[in-house]
């Protein structure tokens, strides 16, 4: 095996990458370092150029403009030795569904040059490590959608890829499923796999990325570790007030001064403040009531929000 | 298959699928094909048999007169051999490329793996061509008991077969993955593999054809195909040279690699 071709342990190395389709600019421009080792995630609504971003650092989309270079090398050039050690996970599943759980890791080993004897061995642990081992001979066709997501990630690990992508490992899951497959992923990462993930879940990205970067419109628009993009785009605490009543616009205007920055919504108010209970006893003072109150701490889905809007995006 | 064991076996870092990774692509096929076989050894040997009996006896009874010179069974036999293989190659490379693309997708995932276009082109070529030599193999047996077979160099239809499948299966491909509805693999059927089968010479010989219809038989490859094959059986020399015809069956194969290989690129590469 080749050691990761590394500039100061990056494996992957974006500068001014764009990606366009047409008239349509996916990805417009983007900077991207992605070092050994870590789990680096792209967040950003429908639409925002994350997965074709993942299609160009997959070799499979190549680049409009700019430069991409994965593990030192150049996805135009060198796809196939490059593809030779990723593995991939797409947003939807490929798997064969006539053929067995274990049929689609010994015949997609074999993409890879794998040999036979190499490739059923691999497949048992695999399988062992998804915990799908005793659906082995089983057609992959009646499993559940939790199941054939962690036979993906099984079969994106049959070569031993040194990067590992992963298009929304955990849309369409069920939360038990979702945990699992996280799991999975954690112990993955452990292990030193490094892995690139794209979510719109802001849950997964904080139990997964070590850093991730926030795209909209195929521009990144924040970049940092979870709690870092907390910490710079929102505050500790929120506090979630809703008035009864018409409309809470009516409210809005007695809470000045209460918060570092107020957002009002058609059902409630937040407050985006330091000290959450602090803020509640001022909201009491004032003379408020309002029918329920609630002090949270602020997530990444704050800072998303925050920074990609709440409109919504087909 | 036991040819790749072995050297996949004695040399784990580059064996024969480390060189030819289309070989990888033909063994997933196979290894899918498994589960359907049986049925298809069955049909294969079952559809040159009812073909025989039907069309060479039954309507061979009513044609009393010899066709180019050889009873009419001996003239059909190598068509039906040549048309068989059309029919298979067609089929093999319709519905599974369409398939692979929009219901499977596991085109999409050889896409991700060091596998190139051309890897994933040959490998699909390579199983229409182990479907069409196993089924022209069986048909060459049937014809062989029905003693329609004049001529050793009846063993050159195999390599004949594989050449008109690739002739066709090749630039079916590039249809095949262009379009997105498999209501437009029935078109192809009717619009062309059912007119070749009728007027490029399986049946009766293309002279009996008025000129322009004859000129679209010497377009289709089928004609070139029937017409080799049918010397081989004989034993006789073809209508036309024989290095024409090859070469003609080559440019279709050339031509149609060069539209599959841009049609699955723009499909997998985007």
């Amino acid at each position: 095996m080749v050691e990761p071709v590394t500039r100061d342990g990056i494996l992957i190395q974006a500068r001014g990458l764009v990606k366009r389709f047409g008239d349509f600019t996916a990805v417009d421009g983007i900077d991207v370092d992605v070092r050994a080792g870590e789990a680096f995630g792209f967040l950003g609504p429908n639409g925002a150029g994350k997965s074709s971003t993942m299609r160009m650092v997959g070799c499979v989309s190549p680049p409009t403009d700019g430069e991409l270079q994965i593990m030192g090398m150049d996805p135009r050039r060198d796809g196939p030795a490059i593809r030779a050690r990723l593995g991939v996970c797409p947003q939807l599943d490929n798997l064969d569904p006539e053929l067995t759980v274990r049929e689609n890791l010994t015949t997609y080993a074999r993409y890879f040059g794998i040999p036979r004897r190499v490739a059923r061995e691999r497949a048992a642990e695999l399988l062992d490590f998804v915990q799908l081992a005793e659906r082995a001979g089983s057609k992959v066709e009646p499993l559940s959608g939790g199941m054939k997501r962690r036979l993906t990630i099984a079969r994106a690990m049959v070569n031993e890829p040194d990067i590992v992508l992963l298009d929304e490992p955990t849309t369409g899951l069920d939360p038990q499923a979702r945990h699992l497959v996280w799991e999975r992923l954690f112990r993955l990462k452990q292990q030193g796999v490094t892995l690139v993930l794209t979510t719109h879940y802001m849950d997964e990205a904080e139990q997964l990325c070590d850093r991730l970067v926030v795209m909209d419109g195929g521009r990144i628009v924040a970049e940092g570790s979870p709690r870092t993009l907390i910490e710079r785009y929102s505050t500790r605490e929120v506090v979630e007030l809703r008035f009864a009543g018409e409309t809470q616009e009516a409210f809005a205007g007695k809470l000045d001064g209460l918060a570092e920055r107020i957002e009002v919504l058609p059902d409630r108010i937040l407050l985006y403040v330091t000290d959450g209970d602090g803020a509640v006893a001022e909201v009491h003072a004032r003379a408020l009531t309002p029918a329920s109150v609630l002090v949270r701490r602020s997530s990444l889905e704050d800072v998303f929000l925050h920074l990609t809007g709440r409109t919504l995006v087909d | 298959m036991a040819l790749l064991e072995a050297t996949a076996a004695t040399r784990p870092q580059a064996g024969l699928v480390g060189r030819f990774p289309a070989l990888a692509v033909l063994e997933y096929n196979l290894v899918a094909y498994r589960r359907t076989w049986r049925a298809g050894v069955f049909s294969s040997f079952l559809l040159p048999l009812l073909t025989m009996v039907g069309f060479g006896v039954g309507v061979g009874a009513y044609v009393e007169a010899p066709v180019a010179g050889v009873p009419y069974l001996d003239f059909l036999v190598p068509g039906l051999i040549a048309s068989t293989a059309l029919q298979v190659a067609i089929g093999e490379s319709t519905w599974p490329v369409l398939g692979n693309f929009e219901w499977i997708k596991i085109y999409f995932a050889q896409a991700s793996t060091p596998l190139r276009v051309a890897d994933i082109l040959g490998g699909q070529l390579g199983f229409v061509l182990f479907r069409v030599l196993t089924s022209s193999l069986a048909f060459l047996l049937v014809a062989a008991a029905f003693g329609t077979l004049h001529s050793p160099w009846a063993l050159a239809t195999l390599p004949l077969v594989a050449l008109i499948a690739a002739a066709v299966a090749v630039p079916v491909f590039a249809y095949s993955s262009s379009v997105r509805s498999d209501s437009y693999l029935a078109l192809l059927f009717r619009f062309a593999v059912i007119p070749m089968t009728l007027f490029a010479g399986v049946f009766f010989p293309v002279e009996s054809l008025p000129m322009v219809l004859r000129w679209l038989a010497y377009a289709s490859p089928l004609w070139h195909g029937v017409d080799l094959c049918r010397a081989a059986t004989l034993g006789v020399a073809p209508a036309w040279s024989v290095p024409g015809h090859l070469l003609y069956l080559a440019a279709w194969v050339a031509v149609g690699w060069w539209l599959a290989h841009s049609a699955f690129r723009r499909r997998l590469v985007v």
